[in-house]
């Protein structure tokens, strides 16, 4: 009687273990699908280059700026403006204030989302202070750039985008950072 | 189904094979109806312990302001209900009748995997008390939701996450296991004749809903290992601190969840579609196209768990996706609600407590469906997402559409179990509290959760007070009404009018061919199909 249902048993089982992994396949497929479609805001950690910044005179995106520390982060970080009128295509340049108001050195990572998220894509940043952890020292200030352009393949339908930073602090306890986010983010 | 042959012999010679004595008789089982029992027992007892936190729910509901629990202890017992309510009483339920009833139906012995039976089963109460014992835990249990999102779940939840994560992590090995079982006892012992397509809809909607178990569980197992290992590994699965994603959670939870609402009611629609036919006194209208509408179900229900995050920001198109989807779902559920239809007409019906079971179930389960179909409409959405219309939907799609069938189903084959009938009488009248009080309890949230009153929250604006006074009294009278079921069961075990093997008039199926209450070993020799 076990013999004959020996195969079945194996096959169900197998079947068990593969849904197992495919539960944990389906992070990185989330990530390689909001990759192509930018579905959850993520904006490239790659430098963009300036060859699609044509300015498009005609048409003007409205670029929001928020940055906020995460709640356990104890840095003041705001962005020296807060909104910005652009054409697509126009390259611009905006610093982000960082302030360690704590009495010792910390290192900090700023993450970037953008909302919507299909205007992630269309997002481009040519210099950034996210690509990097910033160091600061027992008080020290520190203006943090960000030069940046909308492709002006924007789709029409998006005439607000907005730019959020959550800094996080890096320590030992946290060793995975955001820069290596969209490769090998999980182990 | 079809006439059978059964050798008058076959039961005699194994009357020396029958129960242990005692405690080890339990322990030590592997005997289908045993094991059967035991998970219905265990389903009761739990359905009383998701219950009373109910009750607690609705007591401090009663009233705006906070009067009988802290927040926090809410949270937990809204939470706690939600898990024992899906995987400890209406699950186990069904896993039970799947127990007692897939080999009778089928003309098997037993289950195909004896050992690994008694094993599945004695796995939950372990399950359920690490769940319950975290709830006395310094820091209290979990109190994030029955879908624990992340990072309620994983930043802030409280220490005793772990016994949560292990707890579902029992429950799904036994639910995969109880699932396994079915599958090989469906593909393997059906006696000779009994092809696929004259199977009883019961078996055909468990046969789905085991694979579907297989299919999510383990996904389910993922979801809870990766919150483990981001609340206490220093992993960030959901942490966006680390490059994860909190989104990416409600994507693996709903891949689970939405398929697991189906696990919840597909059997269901079998034990109705045994039902109606038998107090109709016809036979099933339509059954290949309910074999087909299941399957569609089963299918479907992987391409719809997004239409529980609309309000994530998703990009139009996905949200279309999901609306057109989901609203599909509809159609073969309504091949199914027009066949009970088509099956009454014109039958000779009468109205005994399971039949009535019935019925209120394709009204009351068709009500929740078309709520379904209204938090379907993604713009809709947005307004009745997370108030109490959502908790008025999955309240009649589970308690009067998945519990409303558990007990026809309980009604219908107790005689069978028991040997005895049960109390008609006292039957109507649990039956009548229990429409009338649920009804009572889960209607107006409708009403509040058009009106904007949120979900899961201990208090709420004054213009709501009314109908929370009115939703807490059906609450404790619907609570109340099902101690009437356990002193019928009590009953109906201690004794009675002695049930005749077929049982009722118009019962056709393999199980109605043996003695009742059914021998402890039935179809040692597989009955022939013709």
């Amino acid at each position: 009687m076990a013999l004959k249902h020996q195969p079945i048993v194996v096959k169900l089982c197998l079947l068990t273990a593969a849904m197992f992994g495919f539960g944990y396949a389906l992070v990185p497929l989330y990530d390689v699908f909001c990759d192509l479609t930018g579905l959850n805001g993520k904006t490239s950690t790659m430098a963009a280059t300036a060859e699609a910044a044509i300015p498009d005179k005609k048409r003007e995106v409205l670029v929001e700026f928020i940055a906020r520390p995460n709640n356990n982060m104890p840095w003041v970080f705001e962005p020296v403006v807060h909104k910005l009128r652009v054409h697509p295509g126009e390259i611009h340049r905006i610093d982000y204030l960082a302030h360690n108001v704590t009495g010792r050195a910390m290192t900090a990572q700023a993450v970037p989302s953008v909302s919507p998220g299909q205007a992630a894509l269309y997002f481009n940043k040519m210099e950034c202070f996210c690509f990097t952890q910033q160091h600061l020292t027992a008080g020290q200030q520190l203006l943090m750039p960000l030069q940046f352009y909308v492709d002006p393949a924007l789709p029409e339908q998006f005439s607000t985008i907005t730019l959020s930073y959550t800094l996080y602090e890096v320590d030992a306890a946290t060793p995975v950072t955001a820069q290596t986010a969209t490769g090998d983010n999980n182990e | 189904m079809s006439t059978v042959t059964t050798d008058p012999h076959a039961h005699a010679e194994h009357e020396h094979h029958g129960p242990a004595k005692g405690l080890k008789r339990w322990l030590y089982t592997t005997n289908h109806k045993d094991i059967g029992t035991l998970y219905l027992l265990f389903a009761l007892t739990m359905f009383f312990i998701g219950g009373a936190m109910a009750m607690v729910i609705r007591a401090e509901l009663f009233q705006p302001g906070l009067q009988i629990v802290e927040p926090d202890f809410f949270n937990q017992m809204t939470t706690v209900h939600g898990l024992i309510m899906v995987f400890g009483a209406v699950m186990p339920a069904f896993t039970g009748l799947a127990n007692w009833l897939v080999p009778m139906m089928i003309g098997a012995p037993d289950m195909a995997l004896p050992r690994m039976n008694n094993w599945s089963f004695w796995i939950l109460p372990f399950a359920f008390s690490i769940l319950l014992a975290s709830l006395f835990m310094e820091g209290g249990g979990p109190g994030f939701g029955w879908t624990f999102y992340a990072p309620l779940s994983t930043t802030y939840s409280s220490d005793s996450t772990a016994l949560f994560v292990f707890s579902v992590h029992i429950m799904g090995i036994s639910s995969i296991m109880g699932a396994i079982n079915v599958i090989v006892t469906i593909m393997n012992l059906r006696a000779p004749g009994m092809t696929y397509m004259k199977m009883p809809l019961f078996v055909w909607t468990w046969f789905i809903t085991a694979y579907l178990l297989i299919a999510v569980m383990p996904v389910l197992a993922g979801a809870v290992t990766m919150v483990l290992t981001d609340k206490y590994f220093g992993t960030s699965f959901f942490d966006a601190a680390g490059g994860g994603d909190p989104v990416l959670f409600q994507h693996i939870f709903w891949f689970f969840g939405h398929p697991e609402v189906y696990i919840m009611i597909l059997p269901a629609f079998g034990i109705v579609s045994s039902i109606v036919p038998t107090f109709a006194r016809k036979p099933l209208f339509g059954y290949a196209s309910m074999v087909y509408a299941t399957s569609s179900i089963a299918l479907l229900s992987f391409l719809v768990w997004a239409h529980h995050m609309f309000t994530t920001g998703m990009p139009v198109f996905a949200e279309l996706f999901f609306m057109y989807c989901t609203m599909l779902i509809a159609v073969p559920t309504g091949v199914k609600v027009f066949n009970w239809v088509a099956t009454m007409w014109r039958g000779a019906m009468t109205f005994e407590v399971p039949m009535m079971f019935a019925l209120a179930f394709i009204v009351l389960f068709t009500i929740g469906g078309f709520s379904g179909l209204m938090l379907a409409i993604t713009p809709a959405d947005f307004q009745y997402h997370d108030t109490y219309f959502v908790v008025a939907h999955f309240h009649y799609v589970l308690v009067t559409g998945a519990i409303f069938s558990i007990m026809a189903a309980a009604y219908y084959w107790l005689p069978k179990w028991t040997g005895h009938m049960y109390d008609e009488t006292l039957g109507q009248w649990h039956f009548w509290c229990s429409l009338i009080s649920v009804n009572v309890l889960f209607f107006p949230m409708h009403f509040v959760g058009l009106a904007g009153m949120p979900r899961r929250i201990p208090d709420y604006a004054l213009q709501f007070a009314d109908f929370n006074a009115l939703i807490s009294i059906g609450g404790f009278a619907f609570g109340l009404s099902q101690l009437l079921f356990v002193w019928l069961v009590v009953k109906c075990i201690k004794g009675g009018e002695k049930a005749t093997d077929q049982v009722w008039e118009g019962a056709e199926g393999l199980e109605w061919t043996i003695p009742s209450p059914a021998p402890y070993h039935s179809f040692t020799t597989p009955p022939e199909i013709k």
